[in-house]
């Protein structure tokens, strides 16, 4: 037997189809999430005591259990509870929710970081909440969210691997149901890895960018 | 009654506790239109609460705070019940003031030009070249019209503080608070920020400003009001608080600036 990558690479298309969906999910999910997740903060920032005590603790739930797990859970366990979906829209769902509660605790620590002064000077100013947390704070909290934000990012991409065990056509699956058809098992999860280092190598990339728009006020900060 | 008999803020009563401390107890002072009020008194006294009473950015325990006749934060209601107003109405009344903090509270990743504007962007919704026309109008009567497009990470304490004062003038208040607004500075950048304060001053601008500049105090505050544990123990012209200090505590506190080149007030 030798190790022949040429045998996986044949199947370009169906690999292309797995990888396209793949990405599709992580930037659906990440988006979603992401978008959740700023509300589930700014929900806890602003919605008094009680609110941020009953988001904190799914958030919690969330981040203190396996995303496998949690996914199992909201895939053969959703029906019970009247929730029965198909493959796709489960696992783009609980990427979605898990990453929120990431994200969420990203975004807290984000408003945390921009000191109290700021927003009483927006306050002063005339200001509403909605426009102190579009031009004061988002943009104030854009460094100190970002490097953490890009990382969840990039895990969660690598979490979308745990998709194909409930069913999921994604990379993980298509690139493995093809080695097991060619009998090339060691091959295939080794495009498995190329494929997704490339993607997160992209996806670091994208971040520093983004980094290096938003600081650029920060040149000559003491 | 003309509006230049009513005050500009009238504090009538005014409590405030943070917990279990009284922080301010029974604060009755009026603010005058058109002159300058200084809060002086040692640390901890309660000047940058009451300061921050008077903003809104503090919420008085009990009592009235009424700005040109309006309440600021709460109404009265005729059962006696002091009902918290709506956010617009708050913002309605607040419009009336500006603030100036001691440490500046400018945003960073905004321009001089960009901190000045912004207000009239988003709160008054000024298009973008007719808001920065006037914002550039205001870093010019702070000297800083050469700085516009420098961010605060660029700009000295002092050049920080006057475009802060730059940003709360653009949006035409009529009262203009100061909390100890020279006291982040290095002394050699103090007296830029004090003339800016002078020349508002000579322009009739109503202010009231926290400080321990009592040099500032006695040349430019028509009054002087004398804040001890949280009580006002005195509230008089600098004449009467410098030429015959009465108070024991107010002789006291003085006292300790004697030592530090004011003694030619005294
Ligand atoms: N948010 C707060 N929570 C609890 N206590 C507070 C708070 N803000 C102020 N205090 C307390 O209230 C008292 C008065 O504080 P304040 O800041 O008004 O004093 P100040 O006269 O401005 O003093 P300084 O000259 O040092 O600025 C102090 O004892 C302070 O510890
Ligand atoms: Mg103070």
């Amino acid at each position: 037997m030798k190790f022949d990558i040429g045998v996986i690479l044949a199947s370009g298309h169906e690999i292309l189809s797995g990888l396209a969906l793949t990405v599709l999910i992580w930037i659906a999910g990440s988006a979603l999430g992401l978008g959740l997740g700023f509300i589930v903060a700014t929900l806890r920032r602003y919605g008094g005591p009680l609110v941020n005590l009953g988001l904190a603790i799914p958030v919690e739930i969330l981040r203190g259990t396996p995303f496998l797990v949690q996914i199992f859970l909201l895939y053969f366990g959703g029906p019970f509870i009247g929730l029965s979906l198909d493959p796709i829209p489960a696992g783009l769902l609980g990427l979605t929710v898990y990453g929120a509660a990431y994200y969420s605790e990203i975004f807290r620590a984000g408003y945390q970081s921009v000191p109290e002064g700021h927003v009483e000077a927006a306050d002063c100013l005339g200001f509403g909440r909605i426009q102190t947390i579009r031009h004061v704070l988002l943009p104030e909290m854009a460094l100190i969210v970002l490097p953490p934000a890009v990382n969840m990012t990039v895990i969660l991409l690598k979490e979308t691997a745990l998709l194909s065990l409930i069913t999921v056509p994604e990379l993980t699956l298509t690139v493995q149901a093809i080695g097991s058809q060619k009998y090339a098992f060691l091959e295939s999860l080794f495009v498995l890895a190329l494929v997704y280092w490339a993607l997160v190598e992209i996806a670091g990339q994208l971040g520093r960018l983004a980094e290096g728009y938003f600081s650029r006020y920060r040149t000559a900060r003491t | 009654m003309t509006t230049d008999d009513i005050p500009a803020i009238a504090c009538n009563k005014v409590c405030k506790s943070f917990g279990s401390t009284e922080v301010l107890k029974d604060i009755t002072l009026d603010i005058p239109a058109g002159q300058v009020s200084c809060l002086i008194g040692p640390s901890g006294s309660g000047k940058s609460t009451l300061l921050r009473c008077m903003a809104f950015l503090e919420e008085a325990t009990s009592g009235t705070i009424l700005i040109k006749g309006q309440p600021l934060g709460f109404s009265e209601q005729d059962s006696g019940f002091r009902a918290r107003q709506p956010a617009s109405q708050i913002r309605a009344v607040r419009a009336n003031i500006g603030m100036v903090f001691q440490q500046f509270n400018l945003w960073p990743h905004m321009t001089a030009l960009g901190n000045v504007s912004a207000a009239l962007r988003v709160v008054r919704g000024l298009p973008k070249r007719e808001a920065e026309a006037r914002a550039m109008a205001q870093l010019e009567k702070v000297g800083l019209a050469d700085r516009a497009d420098h961010y605060p990470s660029q700009l000295s304490g002092g050049q920080q503080q006057r475009v802060a004062i730059a940003r709360a003038l653009a949006q035409e208040p009529r009262i203009m608070l100061f909390d100890e607004p020279t006291s982040a500075l290095d002394p050699e950048l103090t007296g830029e920020v004090l003339n800016v304060m002078r020349q508002l001053a000579a322009e009739g601008m109503t202010m009231v400003v926290v400080t321990h500049e009592i040099g500032f105090a006695g040349s430019v505050a028509n009054r002087i009001n004398f804040l001890d544990h949280g009580r006002l123990l005195f509230s008089g012209s600098p004449e009467e608080v410098f030429r015959k200090p009465r108070h024991p505590r107010l002789e006291q506190f003085l006292d300790t600036y004697l030592d530090r080149g004011a003694s030619m007030l005294v």
